[in-house]
C-alpha cells in the first residue's frame, strides 16, 4: 500500500490524493492477495469496510472532522466481537458464530473513522504463545515463513508486519500482544488494566485480559490506544481516569528519565537477544536516560502464579460454551449431560482442554487454598515488586522474550516449555501495568527482537515518549 | 506422576469435558509436569499477604456503578440467532430430567 501510516492516510485524504473508499479497496485487494503467504486473516469484512470508508468520504465532503483514524485500514483479532461479522476466536466451537453486537473498542474505532477490513487468526480463545493452537491453521511469520509469528495475537502482529493492515487490535492476557509484536518486528501495546473496555472481548482470564493495538510505529499505536481508551459503562472494570492526548506529546525528550533494568530478567538472557537488549539500553543511556540496576525478586514465581490464575479464570469463563445458546452442538446430545460433555470434548482444541482441566483442578475441593489462593497472594508480591521499583525509576526496560521467533512445530509437543517462553511478559500482566514492545533490531538471521518498556499504572504517556525517542534514534 | 488417571477423569467430569482415552493419557503427563512446576508456590512465604483478586491502583474516584438508565436489550430474535436449536422464542435443549 502506498499510504501505510495513519499520518500518510490523513494527509492523502486531506490533499485529495485518494478517497477513503479507494484506500479501503486497495487495502482489501492487497490483503486478500498476500494472505495465503501467512494465513493471518481468517475473514475479510469487505462490505463493512466499504460502508465505513463511505461514511468517512461523506464527512470529508461535508467538511466535518472525519476522526483520528479516518480511512485507516484496521484488522481485528478474532476474539473481539464484530456485529454480523463472523467471530470464531480461533475455535471450531464458534465456527459459525455471528455476534449480535459490537465490542466497545470496535464501536470507538469506527466512530473515529477507522475501517475494519478483516478478522485475524489467533490461538484458540487466545491461549497460546505461537498461534499454532488455532483451529484454522497456524500463522506464518512474514519475516521468516518457517517460523511462528508468536501468540496469541499472531495474526494481528503478522498483518501489520506484512503491511496488509495499517494497524490492528489484539488482546493480551500474559503477553499475547508484546510477544508477537517482538517476533514480527512491530510495535505492540498492552495498556493499563481497565484502560480499554473489554465489553465484547471474549473472556479468557477476566482479571488479566486487555485489548491493545499493534502498529508499525509508536505514534500510530498511541493514536489507536487514545481512540479506544476511557470509561465504558458496559465494563465495570474500565477506569474513570481521563484519557490523555497520547500521540501529540511525543516530543523525543527523555533526558534525565530514570530507567530500571531488572537483574532477574537479564541473568538468564544470553545470545543475540541479550546483546540487542544491552545495545538498546546503551542507546537509551545515550539519549540522556539514567540507567539503574533493579531487583524484582518475585519474578521467578510468575509463571506458576500466572498459569494457576489464568487457567482458573478460564475454566470458569469457558463454561458458557455448552452447546445451548450459540456455537457448536455435538450430534451426540441425547441427554443434557451428553450435550455438554460431547459438545465441549469435540468443540475445543487440545490446549484449551488442557487449561480448562488445570483450572478446574486448581479450583477443586482440597486444592483451592494450595493453588488458587496461594497464587493470588504471590500475585500481590509480584505487584509489590513493581510498586517498589517505580518509587525509584520512571520506567523498566527488559527483553520481551528470551529468544526470537522459533520454528513452527518446535515447541508444540511440550506445553511446559511453551509456557516458560512467557516469562518476561507475564509479570507486567499480573501487575496490570502498561507495557509494550518496540523493535530494537534483528539477529544475524534477520529475526526481529523487541525491547519491552513497562511503566506504572496509567503512565502510558511516559512509556510512549520513551518508546518514541528510542524509535527515532533507531530509524 | 503427580496426577493419576482416576483424578484426570474426575476433573474432566467436573469440567463437563468428554476426553478420549488418548487425551486422558496425555493429560496425566502434561498436567503432571505443569503441576510440578506450580508446586514451587508452596515454598513462598506469603504470611500476612492479602490475596490480589483485582488489579488495584491509586485513583481519585472509582465509579463501580453506572447510572441506572434504560437501555434497549438485545432482543429475543438476536439472542436466539446463533442457537443450535430454538423454538417459540426459547433455546431448545435435550431433556433435563434424565441427567
Amino acid at each position: 500500500m502506498s499510504a501505510d501510516t495513519i499520518q500518510s492516510i490523513r494527509d492523502g485524504l486531506k490533499n485529495k490524493q485518494f478517497s477513503a473508499v479507494e484506500v479501503a479497496r486497495e487495502a482489501l485487494a492487497f490483503a486478500e492477495r498476500e494472505n495465503p503467504k501467512t494465513n493471518a486473516y481468517l475473514l475479510f469484512s469487505s462490505e463493512r469496510a466499504l460502508e465505513a470508508a463511505e461514511r468517512v468520504d461523506k464527512k470529508l465532503a461535508a467538511g466535518e472532522d472525519p476522526g483520528l483514524l479516518a480511512g485507516v485500514p484496521v484488522a481485528v483479532k478474532d476474539v473481539i466481537l464484530t456485529k454480523g461479522v463472523r467471530s470464531t476466536c480461533g475455535s471450531k466451537i464458534l465456527e459459525h458464530y455471528s455476534p449480535p453486537y459490537d465490542a466497545t473498542a470496535i464501536e470507538r474505532i469506527e466512530a473515529a473513522g477507522g475501517v475494519i477490513i478483516g478478522k485475524t487468526n489467533c490461538d484458540e480463545f487466545a491461549m497460546g504463545s505461537s498461534n499454532e493452537n488455532s483451529a484454522y491453521g497456524p500463522v506464518r511469520n512474514p519475516v521468516a515463513p518457517d517460523r511462528v509469528p508468536g501468540g496469541s495475537s499472531g495474526g494481528s502482529a503478522a498483518v501489520v508486519a506484512q503491511k496488509t493492515a495499517v494497524v490492528s487490535l489484539g488482546s493480551d492476557t500474559g503477553g499475547s500482544i508484546r510477544q508477537p509484536a517482538s517476533f514480527c518486528g512491530v510495535v505492540g501495546v498492552t495498556p493499563t488494566y481497565g484502560r480499554v473496555s473489554r465489553y465484547g472481548l471474549v473472556a479468557f482470564a477476566s482479571s488479566l485480559d486487555h485489548i491493545g493495538p499493534f502498529a508499525r510505529n509508536v505514534h500510530d499505536a498511541a493514536t489507536v490506544l487514545e481512540v479506544m481508551a476511557g470509561r465504558d459503562p458496559l465494563d465495570s472494570t474500565s477506569a474513570e481516569a481521563p484519557v490523555p492526548d497520547y500521540a501529540s506529546h511525543l516530543n523525543g525528550d527523555v533526558r534525565g528519565m530514570k530507567l530500571g533494568v531488572p537483574v532477574e530478567y537479564m541473568k538468564n538472557a544470553t545470545g543475540e537477544t541479550a546483546d540487542l537488549i544491552h545495545k538498546a539500553i546503551e542507546t537509551l543511556r545515550g539519549l540522556g536516560c539514567e540507567v539503574h540496576e533493579i531487583s524484582l525478586p518475585a519474578t521467578d514465581y510468575a509463571i506458576a502464579t500466572y498459569y494457576v490464575i489464568a487457567t482458573a479464570e478460564a475454566s470458569s469463563n469457558l463454561a458458557r460454551f455448552d452447546g445451548a445458546r450459540y456455537g457448536y452442538r455435538s450430534p451426540s446430545s441425547g441427554t443434557l449431560s451428553d450435550m455438554y460433555r460431547n459438545t465441549r470434548g469435540e468443540g475445543f482444541g487440545a490446549e484449551v482442554k488442557r487449561r480448562i482441566m488445570l483450572g478446574t483442578y486448581v479450583l477443586s475441593h482440597g486444592y483451592y487454598d494450595a493453588y488458587y489462593l496461594k497464587a493470588q497472594k504471590v500475585r500481590a508480591l509480584i505487584t509489590r515488586d513493581f510498586t517498589n521499583a517505580f518509587q525509584n525509576v520512571d520506567a523498566i526496560v527488559a527483553p520481551v522474550s528470551p529468544f526470537p521467533a522459533f520454528k513452527i512445530g518446535e515447541k508444540v509437543n511440550d506445553p511446559m516449555e511453551m509456557y516458560l517462553s512467557d516469562i518476561y511478559t507475564i509479570t507486567g500482566s499480573l501487575a496490570g501495568i502498561p507495557c509494550m514492545s518496540v523493535p530494537c533490531g534483528a539477529t544475524a538471521d534477520g529475526l526481529p527482537v523487541g525491547l519491552q518498556i513497562l511503566c506504572n499504572h496509567f503512565q502510558e504517556q511516559k512509556m510512549f515518549r520513551l518508546a518514541d525517542a528510542f524509535e527515532r534514534t533507531c530509524s | 506422576m503427580k496426577l493419576t488417571e482416576t483424578e484426570v477423569r474426575y476433573v474432566a467430569k467436573l469440567a463437563n469435558l468428554n476426553l478420549t482415552p488418548a487425551e486422558v493419557d496425555g493429560m496425566v503427563h502434561d498436567l503432571g509436569s505443569i503441576l510440578e512446576h506450580m508446586d514451587q508456590l508452596a515454598s513462598i512465604d506469603t504470611d500476612g499477604v492479602e490475596p490480589m483478586t483485582q488489579v488495584l491502583y491509586e485513583a481519585e474516584e472509582t465509579a463501580t456503578l453506572r447510572p441506572d438508565v434504560e437501555r434497549a436489550p438485545l432482543g429475543n430474535e438476536a439472542a436466539l440467532a446463533n442457537a443450535p436449536a430454538s423454538g417459540s422464542g426459547y433455546f431448545k435443549v435435550p431433556k433435563v430430567i434424565e441427567r
